[in-house]
């Protein structure tokens, strides 16, 4: 909250009329400063107090969201200069460009066909930028349209022509596209583009001066902030002020998602480049590189960032069969926190020798945390293990189970009639214990 | 109006640790580096001092070890022996050596002794001129007899020695005290170990510019944002003052991110859209140090050379001046 409760109560009437339902426009002030009230309960406040106020009361970075249908993409509404102070809600959109003079429709069926899989996630590029590079306006049009033909990503589309904007958006409004962008030129007819059919529209400014100019007398609100830096280190000193701003000194014109592109020609130093400015609060990041290599390692530390460090993802608990499995296969356990349960996955599947893996419901804890929790431990384990499926699905009881946690093992075998055998300590032993102990 | 550029008012630095020492210093290094030393967030030049870029070390073992077929390429005419490893790496552009005396590992056949290890110490430090950090096999009572003998051969170099745990430090620290040498303190991605072990080493009379440490980096994809949050907490904390947090950071970016099937796996066993393991597996290493030097990471541990020279590219980049 923006405002103290003093600060409100000098945008209020103060006549103490009661009609909001609070004796006095003092009290009404620091209920509404406390969340307790909401201002249309009074009928007497001004325009330009309403404005204050929305102002005030609304979050640091708006919301603004683009696309549509299965595609849409929520920007900006961050409240965090770093995730471990709560959490980054909406993770950074990776668009890949296309020019309108080149092959539109082969490049958009390239972007469609990244989709890479790992640790039970799934990652596909966010959008398609649309680059005016031929400088004419039908151009644009056409490779526009020929680009929502052939994809239902969220659409980014890049001109500073007015004119060649409004052409193109047209035909595509129902999208929601990104219109990129209004600059102090041409800045008028953009926003009259935008408002038109309710699209996001960048702004783009020289500088940081110029971009809080822009955002402040556009009149429009739907916005993302290119700063204009286009170097590195510049732009993410840029990135870390507009946000900083937006949440320390509630900076309105800085209160908008942000844009950056990436300038790297070698794709391995783009997809770098890329990196640093989604670790650095941009809200999309343009690039130009299709190399595998480039966006899955991309793509896997968008994922790691924008992990909520107060929820440890889990899988499903239950039983997992690696390989072909058959009754006499080995039989491991661990927790069902995803990084256990995907190394030791990993692990156990090198060994090319087919086994069953229990994902056992802790919460998402470790193996050492889950069992200093009571969640991982022989009273927990035996009694489930006694009546579980995999009694049916091999004809031995022999359950391997973290090295770590070997004291386990007397209360298992007593509560589930299994023998526990004590595996390695570390995932990354499991090859040799299954040579050693398994005859992989 | 002109934007009014909104600064960061910090009271506390991170330390600046010196690695090596040259002839005019008592030991025989070609030249020395420095760690650490910023009073800002990284890569913030505009509010604060950035006097040293991040550092790389390459990490050699003094035994052959079992890495991906990938390295072949770069080590195989030389990972069987470590001074032929050291002068390689140092050739390829490594600021400071990192050896890891797996071959003392008391659990193999043959383990190294004490005095081997010693040997091989002091054989790396005649045939290279860069700064050497030296880890020893990772058991506790072996640690501590090979650091000791390690620090003894390596007398007025000023290398670091590790890894001091909270378990098991004193020995490595009264090692590391004894040569003048650094300590590296490893605490496991728990940011109040960390505090709490930099704090009995200081006790011990470890001086602060002769602390280095490692918080334990996970790989890209495999926990990688754990380590990131300590590390921008503990940088934070030494920003604001707190001196037993603001000591350089050493991020293990190459064991880690090689342990990812995702860099390793050929492409007959790979995932979907994830292509060759080539370029796969150095972009796996480079991206998980890019990540960690965003957090503060002062001094970065690879493997692969061409990982290296992509992450000295980006760090040029990262460290060009953004005054307003």
């Amino acid at each position: 909250m923006g405002l103290t409760g003093l600060a409100i109560f000098k945008l209020l009437p103060k006549t103490n009329c009661k009609e909001c339902g609070v004796p006095t426009c003092m009290a009404f002030a620091m209920a509404l400063a406390s969340g307790k009230a909401t201002l249309d309960q009074c009928p007497y406040v001004s325009d330009e107090a309403k404005e204050a106020l929305d102002s005030a009361t609304a979050p640091p970075i708006k919301l603004v969201k683009a696309g549509a249908g299965d595609n849409v993409l929520e920007m900006g509404d961050e409240q965090v200069m770093f995730r471990h102070d709560k959490t980054f809600y909406h993770p950074t959109g990776i668009f890949i460009e296309v020019a309108d003079n080149a092959d539109v429709a082969a490049k958009v069926d390239e972007i469609n066909g990244l989709a890479f899989e790992r640790v039970g996630q799934k990652y596909v590029v966010d959008g398609v930028a649309v680059v005016n590079a031929s400088g004419n306006a039908d151009t644009f049009k056409d490779a526009v349209a020929a680009a929502a033909g052939k994809t239902d990503k969220v659409l980014l589309l890049v001109s500073e022509d007015a004119a060649a904007m409004e052409a193109a958006a047209a035909g595509v409004a129902d999208r929601k596209p990104i219109l990129y962008a209004a600059n102090a030129d041409n800045y008028e007819k953009m926003v009259e583009v935008a408002k038109k059919i309710g699209a996001p529209l960048v702004v783009k400014g020289k500088n940081l001066d110029d971009v809080a100019d822009l955002a402040g007398k556009v009149g429009y609100k739907e916005l993302i902030l290119d700063s204009g830096e286009r170097e590195t280190s510049k732009v993410i000193a840029d990135l870390t002020q507009i946000r900083r701003q937006a949440i320390k000194k509630r900076f309105r014109p800085f209160g908008y998602p942000t844009i950056a592109f990436t300038t790297e020609e070698d794709p391995y130093l783009e997809a770098m480049q890329a990196q640093a400015y989604v670790a650095k609060y941009a809200s999309i990041v343009v690039m130009k590189t299709t190399e595998l290599a480039s966006l899955l390692t991309l793509f896997s530390w968008r994922s790691n960032l924008f992990t909520d460090p107060q929820k440890p993802i889990a899988v499903e608990p239950g039983i997992y069969a690696i390989g072909d499995v058959t009754p006499d296969s080995p039989v491991y356990i661990t927790t069902n926190f995803s990084l256990t349960f995907y190394t030791v996955q990993t692990e156990v599947e090198s060994t090319r020798l087919p086994s069953y893996l229990i994902a056992f419901e802790t919460e998402g804890l470790s193996v050492l945390t889950a069992w200093a929790g009571g969640k991982f431990i022989g009273e927990e384990i035996g009694p489930w293990l006694k009546d579980a499926d995999i009694n049916e699905k091999v004809s031995h009881k022999q359950l391997i189970i973290p090295g770590g946690v070997a004291a386990i093992k007397g209360k298992i075998e007593e509560l589930s009639g299994w023998e526990v055998i004590v595996g390695p300590r570390e995932a990354n032993g499991i090859s040799s214990f299954a040579k050693l102990k398994l005859g992989a | 109006m002109p934007v009014e550029i909104l600064k960061e008012k910090f009271t506390g630095t991170v330390q600046e640790v010196v690695l090596g020492a040259t002839k005019e210093e008592g030991g025989t290094r070609a030249k020395t580096v420095k760690l650490g030393g910023s009073s800002t967030l990284p890569f913030l030049q505009y509010e604060g001092d950035i006097p040293n870029r991040p550092a790389i070390a390459f990490e050699i073992w003094d035994i052959e070890p079992d890495w991906n077929e990938a390295f072949n390429e770069s080590y195989g005419d030389v990972w069987k022996d470590p001074v032929a490893w050291a002068k390689k790496v140092e050739e390829l552009g490594a600021d400071i050596i990192y050896l890891k005396l797996k071959g003392a590992d008391p659990e193999l056949d043959n383990p190294k002794s004490p005095d081997d290890c010693a040997k091989i110490v002091k054989a790396v430090l005649e045939n290279t001129g860069a700064p050497l950090m030296v880890e020893g096999p990772g058991h506790p009572e072996a640690d501590n007899d090979v650091l000791q003998a390690v620090g003894e051969a390596a007398a007025g170099e000023n290398i670091a020695l590790g890894l001091a745990e909270k378990d098991n430090y004193r020995s490595i620290a009264a090692a590391a005290m004894m040569g003048k040498h650094c300590v590296i303190g490893r605490s496991p991605v728990d940011i109040n170990i960390l505090k709490q072990l930099n704090i009995m080493i200081t006790e011990m009379g470890i001086a602060p510019n002769k602390i280095i440490n490692d918080p334990m980096s996970s790989g890209l994809g495999y926990g990688i944002e754990y380590s990131y949050s300590i590390m921008e907490r503990a940088r934070w904390g030494a920003l604001i003052g707190d001196k037993m947090m603001a000591f350089p950071v050493i991020c293990v970016a190459g064991a880690e991110a090689w342990r990812a099937k995702e860099a390793n796996a050929p492409l007959e066993d790979a995932g979907p859209g994830w292509g060759e393991q080539k370029p796969r597996g150095i972009m796996w290493e480079a991206m998980t140090a890019a990540a960690l030097i965003q957090a503060g990471g002062d001094l970065i541990l690879m493997r692969h050379p061409e990982a290296v020279k992509l992450l000295n590219k980006h760090i040029d980049d990262l460290m060009k001046p953004n005054l307003y």
